[in-house]
């Protein structure tokens, strides 16, 4: 295997695998913090047992996200040394501070799964809280990092040197607040509904158990607000894309030709030969609308971006269509839940809404995934936007196809094996559902 | 402010040996000292181990942000070693985790227990495989090169396999101290004071064999000990409390014991470091990477301190209350809830 393609793979593979974990790293805090405190205003013992329960998952995924975390800070070394030589004093003020943030959040997590005996209620809780807030706040300044490289700002490029360094400015770039925002909300979005499928396969099984239905009235509540704000917070995305990375966009739409107005296709398969989309939807004057907010704007094509910059057109196309249907059945089923929680309670019993959000479970984690991918490969063959070109930074050390086949190995491997555990720990929940955490 | 950065620098390596150092050694001590340990040790761990690590990340950090050809010049040349300890750190956070978790004992956790083992055994040698490369000098200035010259000569020879074997026994004799005051029965006790001598014994050796092999590498280690006062002394000290520790552990004083083990990988750390500044890594033409010529531009090395400083002000305290939760406090369960 080509050197510089197994470079790309290893690093998608790491990726890929790694965002999972900081999802959920992000969002579980939140809810084990939320039935904490349910179960400290009302006493409803179900509540504690809740808690317990999530949080003794919550340590293994904590720990596969800390060590495919720290895989990740060596390989931007070790897969593209050339790029960390020039990213490294530009962008590292938010990897430095994400530092502290990890820290924060790796004691408070102590405290938090190992103390609910030694220390007392109040810092228990506030301790849960710290664990959230320094998670999301970790991932806001990754993402800062990640959309230097979309939008690169702070610094000077001359003879193929960065001077005139600000690292402030590089990472309060044009693409950082559009991207930490839409990364935050899909967190919450992926998760919970993740969190909510799992209770009601369970709740099928086990009618009428207080124990689910409190998860799924838990976590489908964050759920469904981040469902119904992802769409709204995806348009300011593309409107920003469309303005800061014209060819992503166009690459996104399969647009080939610039027009003004401009329809927006829904499906289709892209020809990258004939330079047109075939099957698909066209629904005349939307994208003009959806990337500058009017009917009639001109929509830059990928005809304006030589042929050998371009990105691989399919791709991006396909994952962005994937990620915007998985929106579209969350945003509808969050809106769904609501509406079922505020009129018509009864339906938040019936089987087939539960079975519904059984076939959600991964919806929200495929659509984070495809999101990444429109992101990262829409940036092609750019590893810093305009300025390096990806294969210009790939390490110069032959054989790469070797630490790939290893890493992926191990990371299917370790996927097999926490979704095993996973199941374990939640059928043991009713095996023995008072010693559900025998460990404090 | 660089002389700043690279003493935070300085603490987080040393924190990493000393915290995560322990928690590696701990690996190592169920190896040796088989069933009879083990729930002490999975006590001891779980709830510091994840915070222990982040020390690493600090480090990789500080690098990649305030000396970047550094960081650079690692990961191309050492990448395999590297990536070996990578390997190692996944298996052993995950064998480990995955050990204390899966309460459905079943069959299965031979194998975490087996796999954590010898993870915590061959990522410190790796380790400390890496720290002889940048120490002995052999990695080249460029790509030019075989295959084996440049990605392999580095770090493969006799010096860098002996430092990494002092790291991993290093290792092992921390977590034996650390881990004598936390076993409950008498039996335990003495299995693991054995195991601590033992550690001690080879780790004095393969320290000498350090020294030893240095001048057959060409590379007098003893006259650039004798140069710097600092590192003269660090010697002296790391050497002078062992018969102390020694008495510390007999009389089961086991804080006393810990904090001049603590003390005595300090002084080890830091006497590396005072033979080593400003140098942070020796390239084989005879040119050097130092602290001054690979630092990144004034701005960001600025900004870094800015972090830096926030970060411990924010960090320490809770770093000192987690382990007065979970290291100092007496284990009376009950009382609270
Ligand atoms: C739960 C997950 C999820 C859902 C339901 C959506 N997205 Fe998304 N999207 C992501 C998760 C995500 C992501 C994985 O989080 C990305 C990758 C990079 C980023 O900042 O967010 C992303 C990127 C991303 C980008 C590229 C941003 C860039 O390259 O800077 C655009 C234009 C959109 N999204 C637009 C949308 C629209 C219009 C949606 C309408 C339904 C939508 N997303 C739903
Ligand atoms: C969008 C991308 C990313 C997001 C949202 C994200 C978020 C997170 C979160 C929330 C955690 C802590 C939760 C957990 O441990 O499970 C975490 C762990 C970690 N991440 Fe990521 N991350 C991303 C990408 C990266 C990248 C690019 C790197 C490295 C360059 C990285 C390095 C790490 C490290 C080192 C840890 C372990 C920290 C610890 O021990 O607590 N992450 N990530
Ligand atoms: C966690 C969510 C992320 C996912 C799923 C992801 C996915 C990917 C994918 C699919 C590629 C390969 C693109 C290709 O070669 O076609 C890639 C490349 C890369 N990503 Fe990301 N990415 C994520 C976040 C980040 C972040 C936060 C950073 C840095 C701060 C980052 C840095 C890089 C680098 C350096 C490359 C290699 C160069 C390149 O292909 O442009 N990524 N990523």
């Amino acid at each position: 295997m080509d050197d510089f393609l197994a470079a790309r793979l290893q690093m998608t593979v790491s990726f890929v695998f790694h965002i999972v974990f900081a999802c959920i790293g992000m969002t579980m805090p939140w809810l084990m913090f939320i039935a904490e405190l349910k179960w400290i205003r009302t006493g409803q013992k179900v509540y504690q047992d809740l808690a317990k329960a999530w949080a003794k998952g919550v340590a293994i995924f904590f720990a596969v996200g800390a060590v495919s975390g720290t895989v990740l800070s060596f390989e931007l070394g070790l897969l593209w040394p050339k790029f960390m030589e020039h990213a490294g004093p530009i962008i590292g003020m938010p990897f430095s501070w994400e530092g502290t943030a990890f820290f924060m959040e790796a004691i408070a997590l102590g405290v938090f799964l190992y103390g609910r005996n030694r220390v007392n209620k109040r810092i228990h809780l506030i301790s849960g809280l710290v664990v959230g807030i320094s998670g999301v706040i970790s991932g806001i300044f990754v993402v800062a990092a990640n959309a230097w490289m979309n939008s690169p700002s702070g610094f000077d490029w001359v003879n193929g040197q960065a001077i005139n360094i600000d690292p402030v400015r590089a990472m309060f770039n044009e693409a950082w607040f559009q991207q930490a925002l839409h990364m935050t909300i899909a967190a919450f979005a992926s998760t919970s509904f993740a969190v909510a499928g799992i209770h009601a396969f369970m709740l099928l099984r086990y009618k009428e158990n207080e124990f689910h239905r409190k998860a799924i009235g838990i976590s489908l509540a964050i759920g469904a607000i981040a469902a119904i704000l992802q769409p709204i917070s995806g348009d300011i995305s593309a409107k920003n894309v469309a303005k800061l990375q014209p060819a992503k966009l166009a690459a996104m739409e399969s647009l080939f030709k610039t027009s003004r107005p401009a329809s927006l296709v829904i499906g289709g398969i892209p020809n990258e030969k004939e330079e047109k989309v075939e099957y698909g939807i066209h629904i005349p004057n939307l994208l003009s609308f959806l990337a500058h907010g009017d009917f009639n704007a001109e929509v830059e094509g990928l005809d304006k971006t030589s042929k050998d910059n371009w990105p691989p057109v399919p791709i991006v196309h396909f994952a962005f269509q994937i990620m915007v249907m998985m929106g579209m059945l969350m945003m509808g089923t969050g809106i769904l839940f609501l509406i079922f929680t505020f009129k018509w309670k009864e339906h938040l019993h019936k089987r087939w809404w539960l079975k519904m959000l059984v076939w959600l479970t991964p919806a929200g984690f495929i659509a984070v995934e495809a999101g990444w991918i429109v992101t990262e490969v829409g940036r092609q063959p750019w590893i810093i936007y305009g300025i390096m070109k990806t294969r210009e930074a790939v390490t110069p050390m032959p054989g790469i196809q070797y630490p790939f086949y290893m890493i992926t190995l191990i990371y299917l491997m370790l996927t097999f094996l926490v979704f095993w555990l996973m199941r374990r720990q939640i059928l043991a929940i009713h095996i023995n559902p008072q010693n559900s955490n025998i460990h404090d | 402010m660089t002389e700043f950065i690279i003493f935070v620098l300085g603490v987080a390596i040393l924190l990493y040996v000393l915290l995560a150092g322990a928690d590696f050694g701990a690996g190592i001590m169920e190896l040796v000292t088989g069933k009879k340990g083990i729930d002490t040790i999975s006590k001891a761990i779980a709830p510091v181990w994840e915070a222990n690590h982040v020390w690493l990340i600090l480090a990789v950090v500080i690098i990649f942000n305030g000396f970047p050809s550094v960081f650079t010049t690692l990961t191309i040349y050492l990448h395999i070693p590297l990536f070996i300890v990578l390997v190692g750190i996944i298996f052993r956070g995950t064998a480990f985790t995955f050990r204390y978790y899966d309460t459905v004992n079943g069959n299965y956790n031979k194998y975490y227990t087996l796999l954590f083992r010898i993870s915590s055994l061959f990522t410190p040698f790796f380790l400390g495989v890496i720290l002889g490369a940048i120490i002995l000098g052999r990695i080249p200035a460029n790509v030019n090169g075989t295959f084996y010259d440049v990605f392999i000569f580095p770090w493969l020879n006799l010096f860098t396999f002996t430092t990494g074997i002092f790291l991993t026994l290093l290792f092992g004799w921390l977590a034996s101290v650390y881990l004598i005051g936390e076993s409950s029965d008498h039996e335990t006790y003495q299995t693991f004071m054995k195991k601590s001598r033992l550690f001690l014994i080879m780790l004095v050796i393969s320290g000498l064999s350090i020294f030893l092999l240095a001048e057959l590498y060409g590379l007098s280690l003893f006259r650039k000990f004798a140069h710097s006062a600092l590192s003269i002394g660090c010697v002296v000290v790391a050497t002078a409390v062992i018969p102390l520790i020694w008495r510390n552990i007999k009389r089961r004083n086991s804080l006393q014991a810990r904090l001049l083990v603590g003390v005595q990988a300090a002084c080890i750390v830091t006497g590396w470091f005072a033979v080593q500044f400003p140098v942070m890594i020796f390239i084989a033409d005879g040119s050097q990477l130092t602290i001054w010529n690979s630092r990144a531009p004034e701005k960001t090395m600025f900004l870094l301190v800015i972090a830096l400083i926030i970060g411990i002000l924010l960090i320490f305290p809770a770093f000192a209350y987690l382990f007065k939760v979970f290291k100092f406090d007496s284990h009376n369960d009950e009382t609270i809830n």
